[in-house]
């Protein structure tokens, strides 16, 4: 989860000396969408696939995985909800039931 | 090139709740889009408003959510706990590994005990998304600064007592993690979920491991007895003090963290336990057990808190042990680190850039 930024009180990470933090995302069967399902810590790239394997994936979870490290992740900010998804907030006539069909119109 | 895709799924953690089937309940009105019911909450107002009005009506916080200093610390703490039971968990069965008495026992055991540490991988990972390192929690955790379960400070001394652990320990663990699938911070709850979905393996393996002695020789039958006179109240004190001794679970009921007491908890513990212990023939240690017709519940005595304090306190059968367990491995496994980092340093395009 990208937390870069967000302020975490007591809790501000320490200096990162350890390995860095990847994000996993697994697929759990073809036609599925890869889903966000936690992160883990890894040297690097291919250790965090290994890692992912071993830790989300022990009972056939999945059939693809995708890992990126977290900092290199750009996420909306909750602070700036409101304005940044406004512009879909007033657009009622882009939904289906936005439009009075007749009931006896059939196949729509 | 999964730059874009990888953030859009980040944002979609909530469709990823209800893959897992459980988690968020069902939104108010039956819109076709998620982002309805938020747009519908009444605007602005100050952090504070809004993080009671999601707890309000139980919706979830997410990592990036403003959040009282309290819920953060108390979240800090109960997750790290949680986290170092699971790591330190692994090793009173860990002891039976090479000791197993059928290929087959062992292989399960194998698996059992790589759940636990994934488990705790899972917590550590939720708890890492409040903004602590996890390196800070291994610290603190071999400085004795955070607890663990005091049930893993009592030794598993005979291969029973791998069973009476998934029976006994791990059926208590899940009284107490499935209500905190519905814990109001989001990722604790999905870690749970996962959680819980594994623990059932642990649970069954145990109590199947346990009928199988059950049918065997009485001195089978004896020692998965002493077994159970052993682990018995340890288990019931893992649901914590009592409701009137434990002053922070009104705050964590009020945040949505708790979503039960621990009294609540115990209670629903012995009463789907002790018709277990009747399958299996054995005797719970406990002379005032007896169900209670009028509450609808077992009775049951009282609890020696005396002991379970001096445990929580250090002082048990197996503390300073487990400890040190921890210590070494994390100070043997030092230079494996470092190389492992020294090793991505000299191979160092870009390790995003290698996957795509």
């Amino acid at each position: 989860m990208p937390t870069t930024g967000v302020p975490t009180g007591d809790f501000t990470a320490a200096p990162d000396s350890s390995w860095p933090l990847f994000e996993v995302f697994v697929r759990g069967k073809r036609g599925l969408n890869h889903v966000h399902v936690g992160s883990l810590h890894a040297a690097d790239s291919e250790m965090a696939l290994h890692n992912a394997r071993d830790v989300y994936t022990r009972r056939n979870e999945g059939v693809s995985i995708w890992v990126v490290r977290a900092d290199e992740i750009t996420a909306s900010s909750p602070d700036e909800k409101d304005p940044f998804f406004a512009p879909s907030g007033d657009k009622v006539y882009r939904h289906p039931t936005f439009y009075d069909i007749p009931d006896d119109v059939p196949h729509m | 090139m999964t730059r874009v895709e990888a953030s859009t799924s980040a944002g979609s953690v909530v469709d990823e709740t209800q893959l897992q089937g459980a988690g968020e309940r069902s939104e108010p009105a039956g819109g076709d889009q998620q982002g309805a019911g938020e747009r519908s909450e009444p605007a602005g107002g100050d952090q504070q408003d809004r993080f009671q009005q999601l707890i309000d009506r139980d919706r979830r916080i997410e990592p990036r959510d403003w959040m009282p200093d309290g819920y953060r610390r108390t979240l800090v703490r109960q997750i790290a706990q949680h986290a170092h039971s699971e790591i330190i968990g692994m090793q009173p069965e860990g002891n039976w590994l090479t000791r197993a008495p059928s290929l087959r026992r062992k292989a399960i055991l194998l698996a059992k005990v790589q759940d636990e540490a994934g488990h705790g991988m899972y917590l550590y990972s939720a708890a890492e998304t409040l903004g602590v390192d996890r390196g800070t929690l291994t610290q603190k955790l071999i400085d004795a600064a955070q607890k663990y379960s005091s049930i893993f400070n009592y030794p598993a001394l005979t291969f029973a007592d791998v069973g009476t652990i998934g029976w006994l320990v791990d059926g208590a663990a899940i009284c107490n993690q499935v209500p905190l699938c519905r814990c109001s911070f989001g990722p604790y709850a999905r870690a749970m979920i996962r959680i819980c979905k594994e623990e059932s393996f642990h649970q069954r393996q145990g109590y199947e491991l346990l009928l199988t002695m059950m049918a065997g020789t009485d001195a089978q039958r004896a020692m998965v007895q002493e077994s159970v006179d052993r682990f018995w109240w340890p288990s019931l004190m893992m649901f914590g003090p009592p409701d009137d001794k434990s002053p922070n679970t009104a705050q964590s009921l009020a945040w949505g963290i708790k979503r039960d007491t621990n009294d609540e908890v115990r209670q629903k513990f012995v009463d789907m336990t002790v018709p277990q212990a009747e399958v299996l023939g054995v005797t719970l240690p406990d002379s005032e057990l007896r169900w209670n017709e009028a509450r609808g519940h077992y009775d049951f005595g009282e609890i020696d808190w005396h002991e379970f304090t001096r445990v929580v306190g250090g002082d048990g059968p197996c503390n300073a042990q487990r400890l040190a367990t921890r210590r070494r491995a994390h100070e043997d496994g030092e230079w494996v680190r470092e190389a492992a980092i020294a090793w991505a340093a000299k191979h160092t395009e870009d390790p995003v850039e290698a996957v795509a």
